[in-house]
This record gives C-alpha cells, structure tokens and sequence, in this order.
C-alpha cells in the first residue's frame, strides 16, 4: 500500500499551523481512522470530537481540503491524489486542533419556543404519515453544525450570531411550524429575531448536509414564505387567523410553554 | 487546599443520554434544581446510534399484544436471570412512555389510521417496536433533549466525571469532574445523583460502542460502595460489519431481519433453521416457507429463526463462521436486496442503505451484506432496587444500560430505548421521593476529590511511561480474545492474570502535552473504569459455570438450574479501583405466581 501525508491544523485560541504526518494507506479506511492512528502513535494529544464513527451523531465535522465533511463518513480513496488537509471549521471559535467551540449552536437552541400540542388524549395522538414526514425530514439532522460553518451570514460576519439562527435552526423552526400537533406561532419570532431574512439562499448549507436533508427548498424557503405571508398579506393572514385559530400570537410565542 | 470551581444541585445526573435526560425531566418537573454532566456535546450520546426501535406493547399493529406478552417475552429472552420486578414495570409502563415523547416533539412512523407504527424484532412475538425508519435513537435523543433545553436546565458539556464523593456517613455528596476543553477540575455538590452513563463496550476490539463506552458509571458506583451484577453477561449483536476492517463492529440494524432480511452461510444456506434451541421451538417456524408467510400476517406461520433472540442468532453466526461456511472476511451474508423492493429498503432503511454505501461501496439493495458479532450491550450493571432506582449506596440510583437486572442475561432488541425512558423517569422520582424524605448529605469529603485529581493529574507527573492507547488496545485484545462471545475456564483465568498485569501498566501509564482537549489524557483517566469492569466481567465469566444469555462457555455448554437461582454480585471493600474485589451469589427476587403463570403460559 501506498503512503498518505495528512496535514493536520494544530493550535488554539492563540494561533497554530499545520503539522505533517506520513503514514501507510490502509484499505477502505475514512478519515477518521487515518487520524485516530496519528493520535495512538506520534501525536496523543491532537484534539478531536468523534462518537459514533457511523455518520449518525455528528461530532466529527472538520474541513477537509477545505470543504466540510463529516470525518468518518469521509473515505480516504475517494479524495484525490496528494496531501490531505484537515482543519477545524472556520465558523466556531478553535478550541485546540480541529476541535471548535460550537456553543453558539446550543445557545440558539434555547432560544427555541418549543412544541406546543393540545392535551394528548389517553390513547395517544392521531397524526397520519403523509403530515409527518415533512417534519421527519427535518428531524434526521444529526447536528453536525456543517450548515452553519458554510453560512456566508455567519462565517464571515461573526457580528451577526447575536440575530441569526442559522439553517440548522431554520429547519427546526420549519419543523415546529410544520409539526400537526403545534400551536405555538414562531412566524413574527424567526423573522424579528432569528434574522431569516438574512438568508440569500445560495443553497450552500444544502450542498453540505450529510443527510440530504433540502435545507433550502424545503425549510427556508417555504418558512420565508410564510413569514411573509404572516406579516405583509392581510388577506392570507386574516385567511390563516380563521383556518388556524389555534396558532398563539408572535409575542405569547417566545415564551417557553409550562413543564 | 485548592478551591475549585463548584456547583451545587438537588439531582446530578451523569450521562446525557435517553435515561439521564429523561430523569432530569422528571426531577425538573418536581421543582429540584437538576445538573447534567456528559462526557461529550449534548445529543450525541450513544443513545443516538440506536437504529429499530423502542418496544412497548401499545398494541397498534396487533391488538391482542399487552403488558403480559410483552414481560413474558422479556423474561424468556433473559433466560428468566431478569429481575422480574423491573421487567413488569418496564412492560406496563413503557407505552405512557412512549406516547408522551410525542407530547414534547417526536414524530413516529404511522399506521394508516394514524397511531405510532410497530415493527418486528427477534424475541418479540408481536411487532411492538415504536420506530422512525432506522434512526429511532436519534429521534428519542433530539425529543429529550430538546425538552430538557426548553425546561433551562443546567447542561455540563465535555465533562468527565472521576469520582462520586461521599459524605461523613457514606451517603452520596456529589462528585469531582474536570471540563476537558480547558483541563479544569469542577466539583459538585449533590443531595442525590443518578448513574446514567451506559455501557462498557469500548473494553473489546470488534464492537458497536464509541469511545465514551469505558463504563465510567459501572466503576464509579462500585468504588463508591454499591454491587455490580451479571457483569459477565455482555450482548454480542450478531450484525456487525465485518469489512472493511476499520468500520469493523458497526452496528447493522436487527430492522433488516424484522423487515424481512435473512441470514446465508456460504453455500447460501439460511443457516438459522438449524440452530432452534428447544425452549423456542414450538414458537419458530420449521421452513423457508411458513417463515415468509410470517411477514405478512403473523397468524400464518411461525416466526423465522433469524428472529430468535441476539444471542441465539451470534451464536450460530459464530459455529458457521468456525465450520468453515463464512463469508470471504470472516462473518456471513445478511440478504434483504433479494427479498424486498429497492424502494422499501430505502424507505424502511435508509441509514443502512447510506451506511453500505458510503463505507463498504455495497448497495444493500442489489448486494448481501457481510456482518458478523460485535459487542454491544452489557445486560448486567449496577444493582438497583426496580420500583425507585436506588443503589444501596444512600442518594445513589442507577437507570438505563448502567443499571443491571432489567435484561437479565440477555436483552431484546427494543428493549434498551424503553427501558431508558421507564427507568430514567423511574429514576428521577426515586430521587425526588429520596429528598422529599429530608435525606441530604452531612458534609463533604475533600479527601475524596483531593485523591481523584492527583490520580488523573499523575500521568503527567511521569517523565516516561506507557502509551495509553497501547494500554487500550491490549486490553480491547485480549478481552475480545480471552472473553468474547466464547468462552473457557482457562482462558479467562488467563485474562484474569492479564488484568492484574494491565492494571500495573495504568499506574505507569505517561500522557504528553496539556490538560485542555487532550484525547491521550482523557484515555488515561478512562482506563481505571475499563480495567475495573473488565475485572468484573471476567470474574462473573469464571464463575458462572454455565452457558446462559450473553454468557457461554464452550466448557459448560449448557444452562444449569442451579445457576438460574442468583446473580453474581460484584463489591470492593476499600473504593480503590486496583482494590481487592468481592463476588458474591445473590439470590433473585422471588416472582409472585400470577407473574410466574404468564411465563408457563403455552404460546
């Protein structure tokens, strides 16, 4: 077999540069394989985040010739000949190696009116395949965060993760809203204070998603749209006051229901 | 003395997956003031890799499914070594607890008149499995989650946990922790905690389990004085992948089976038809063909062979294997592409179809995959007391995987997402009622934390040493070696004198660099946990001399009544985890005869 070169970022907070590594290509390994092995021989304390190594939780996002992957569903002889670089994602504050701080992706997360369903009657909901699947396509992120680190809105423009929740959240916004049981109405929310209108849908959180979920044209857009629809439309919101008498108002919609 | 950074909370809860969150909501919900501590991001417990299902039987597929069966057949999967008061509770009430995380979020797949979809796995005689395609794990762990984030609860990400701290009379004060991006050690104050860390699977070379599986909670709660039981009763899951050998052990889901797939040996035989033990005969079908008829309507036929329980089907995976009937790297061949549509595949299973795909270059589909056994589950853990979770430790309890007595000595596919969510709300009310009664710790015992660090801190004191991932790798060796999925007296006294001499090496072992994000640190203070249960295991193997559930040796080839009377419980005197260990026989909880009249119950 064939000798592979990974250059691996190494630093911190406070700066850092690449570091080579010479190893042996070893057949069908992924990425991760490749740096587990740098860590249990020349580099112990090279940082990184992994659990499942089957694609299913998403901690081992990185950037791989400059493109976000997930690690261990990345396979070493798919990449193209030549030197691998591996670096952390740029979005997230580096903690050490290719290891970032993510919390901004948890802090958006509390920020999320959750579900808000009537009581559940004794022999549980009814809801019908055909209404759950939409939210079910969105409910198969893995949270890996790749989405977010290519968003141009904030990985160029750190300023604006104060008011902006990010395509990772947009699609849990679509979700919610998509969600049969829910009667919480987040439209005013996601548009005044998750800054949706930042959005320019260049689809790149799409292209990225290792799940496939259509970020874009299936949560973004049509969220986009009923942002609008709430906000400009009086017909369509007069419409949807009498349709969907359930929907609570934008500014009882912030509040976290009761546990 | 050094002041560390401190927190205090009526509830701790260690471990952030289906069982600790959903104690943590129930603690919540009884207005105590809760804490989490997981090891990694919150979400990405190993609860997320579960594929199925959670069982219950609400009865939505088959209506003449009920709480009876469905004990009756956690019972005879356990080969009856269950504690039977846990495996009622879990029975009667799993379907509340499946229903209520619709409640906070979950979508199931449906049937067609709109209830929660159940599917087929081995063991169950009824489809009972609550699902979402094949990523019912991520979907319990994302609706838990997102709930315990809406309810503000305090959430400590990337910490580890080192030790449970006592108080001047031996209750439970908490525990001392350090954050692993920075290396920074945290101590807790805690009325009561609860164990919620999983497995201990990452102890073997070929398994399913990530790097946090190092049984941190198993160890933590024996060196604080509660028992271990049924430790050498380790689940092999009979599909894993065998090739290519880097993702060798990734879990392949029992779905494929339940959704049709079936198991071939070389000469494409569907072997399973010859290893039907007789306690399951009269229930499992006698041809190819009375088992596809099952697939369409249960009262048709029998149920197939590749449905039997997982320790029946590694075990005949493994004498194939062994009697040269094996496929090219060394597992058999799992074939659904022949048997069902492309597009029901894709739908029905589609992580599966990516997993393939993107790893093996398999397209599940057309082709048959290669799987083989690989660790999965521990059945056996921390003993608790059914009804509230509590360990005999004074504000100690245990729920999901960390706790022992559920499965008994084999667990049913479903059975681990279900028993998280009764037991982790199981868990978070026998804290509450702990407190409620005026129960707190007097005191808290700095020496305890003060020895804890300087353990975890003294590899870095070494100026030579050993590699810990040398360490690790030899011991995933040579328990997969000398205490797999067969085993014999000699070679786990072999392992026994190994693990003496591992454990030599741990207190030599020497880490380079600094404490923050340090993955070769973070090893070295797993290792104490993985040489400690990795004791247990071995001495529980040695002396059950039997073959039972997930315990089988080739030198006791058979179930001996005599065995089925006890647990073996595991103790050490002095908390050290290189301490002197104590196996004890402890008798099971007698069953009451209404219970007993549901297990002699004809099929």
């Amino acid at each position: 077999m064939s000798q592979v070169t990974m250059r691996v970022w190494r630093g911190d907070a406070n700066g850092g540069d690449f570091q080579e590594f010479a190893l042996e290509r070893q057949e069908g390994e992924v990425v991760l394989d490749v740096i587990h092995r740098i860590q249990a021989t020349e580099a112990p304390d090279l940082a990184c985040r992994w659990n499942c190594k089957a694609g299913k939780c998403g901690s081992c996002a990185a950037e791989i010739n400059g493109k976000p992957r997930l690690m261990c569903m990345t396979r070493m002889d798919q990449l193209p000949e030549g030197p691998v670089t591996v670096t952390p994602m740029r979005t997230f504050p580096i903690i050490r190696d290719l290891v970032t701080d993510v919390s901004f992706n948890f802090a958006m997360a509390e920020r999320v009116p959750a579900l808000l369903p009537p009581p559940m009657p004794e022999d549980g909901y009814r809801m019908y395949q055909e209404d759950v699947e939409r939210g079910q396509e969105f409910r198969k992120c893995i949270e890996c965060f790749m989405c977010q680190d290519v968003c141009h809105v904030i990985r160029d423009h750190e300023e604006n993760k104060q008011h902006y929740a990010g395509p990772r959240f947009f699609i849990r916004y679509a979700e919610l809203e998509m969600h049969p049981l829910d009667t919480n109405d987040r439209r005013d929310y996601v548009r005044e204070e998750m800054g949706l209108g930042y959005c320019n849908i260049t689809k790149c959180c799409t292209e990225v998603c290792p799940e496939h979920i259509k970020i874009t044209d299936n949560a973004i857009i049509p969220m986009k749209e009923r942002v609008v629809d709430a906000h400009y439309d009086p017909v369509a919101w007069l419409g949807r006051k009498i349709r969907r008498r359930t929907k609570r108002t934008a500014s009882e919609a912030s509040v976290q229901p009761q546990p | 003395m050094t002041d560390y950074e401190h927190h205090d909370y009526d509830v701790l809860i260690i471990g952030a997956g289906g069982a600790g969150l959903r104690a943590a909501i129930e603690a919540k919900q009884r207005g105590l003031s809760v804490g989490i501590v997981t090891k990694s991001l919150l979400g990405k417990a190993h609860t997320v890799m579960a594929e199925g299902g959670m069982a219950a039987a609400m009865g939505n597929v088959y209506p003449e499914d009920n709480w009876q069966v469905h004990f009756r057949d956690t019972m005879r999967g356990g080969k009856f070594l269950n504690n039977y008061r846990m495996a009622e509770l879990h029975a009667k009430e799993a379907p509340a607890r499946v229903m209520e995380l619709e409640q906070w979020g979950a979508l199931f797949d449906r049937t067609k008149d709109g209830k929660i979809l159940q599917r087929d796995f081995g063991g169950h005689r009824y489809a009972r499995l609550a699902h979402v395609g094949d990523r019912t794990g991520l979907e319990l762990i994302r609706t838990l989650q997102q709930k315990v984030v809406s309810m503000g609860t305090d959430v400590f990400m990337e910490c580890k946990v080192l030790r449970l701290v006592h108080d001047e009379h031996g209750a439970i004060a908490g525990a001392v922790a350090y954050w692993r991006p920075t290396g920074q050690f945290v101590t807790f104050g805690a009325k009561s905690i609860i164990l919620a860390t999983g497995g201990v699977g990452k102890s073997w070379k070929f398994t399913s389990n990530s790097w946090e599986s190092t049984g941190d909670g198993h160890a933590m709660a024996l060196w604080a004085g509660a028992e271990l039981i049924d430790m050498e009763a380790i689940q092999f899951h009979p599909t894993g992948m065998v090739w290519p050998l880097s993702v060798r052990g990734l879990l392949v889901t029992e779905g494929v089976r339940g959704d049709g797939g079936v198991l071939r040996n070389s000469n494409g035989e569907r072997f399973m038809f010859n290893y039907v033990a007789d306690m399951f005969r009269a229930e499992t079908a006698e041809s190819e063909e009375e088992a596809d008829r099952w697939y369409e309507d249960h009262s048709a036929g029998r149920r197939p062979p590749e449905l039997l329980p997982r320790d029946e089907v590694a075990r005949a995976i493994n004498a194939e294997v062994k009697n040269g009937r094996g496929s090219p790297h060394g597992g058999v061949f799992l074939d659904i592409g022949s048997r069902r549509s492309a597009e029901f595949i894709r739908r029905r299973l589609p992580s599966m179809y990516h997993q393939f795909m993107e790893l093996a270059g398999v397209d599940i589909t057309r082709e048959s995959m290669e799987i083989g056994p690989t660790c999965h589950y521990i059945m056996g853990g921390v003993k608790v007391d059914a009804d509230t979770a509590a360990t005999r430790v004074p504000g100690l309890f245990a729920a999901g995987e960390v706790a022992g007595g559920m499965h008994g000595a084999n667990r049913l596919g479903g059975n681990s997402l279900s028993d998280l969510v009764v037991f982790g709300q199981r868990a978070g009310l026998g804290a509450a009622a702990y407190l409620e009664g005026g129960s707190g710790p007097r005191g808290f015992d700095r020496g305890e934390v003060e020895a804890a660090i300087a353990q975890a801190t003294a590899p870095f004191e070494r100026e030579s040493g050993e590699n810990p991932y040398d360490i690790q790798r030899d011991l995933q060796e040579m328990m997969q070696a000398n205490v797999g999925i067969i085993r014999n007296g000699p070679e786990i006294e072999e392992a026994l004198v190994a693990l003496e001499a591992l454990s030599e090496r741990v207190r030599h072992v020497a880490v380079t660099g600094g404490r923050a994000y340090n993955p070769g640190w973070n090893l070295a203070t797993d290792l104490p946990s993985m040489i400690t249960v990795s004791k247990c295991t071995a001495r529980g193997a040695l002396e059950r001399r039997e073959s039972r559930g997930g315990h089988t040796r080739e030198d006791f080839p058979k179930a001996d009544p005599e065995f089925g009377t006890f647990n073996l419980a595991h103790s050490v005197a002095d908390g050290r985890w290189d301490g002197e260990f104590t196996t004890v026989r402890s008798p099971l909880l007698v069953m009451p005869d209404e219970l007993k009249a549901l297990l002699e119950e004809a099929h």
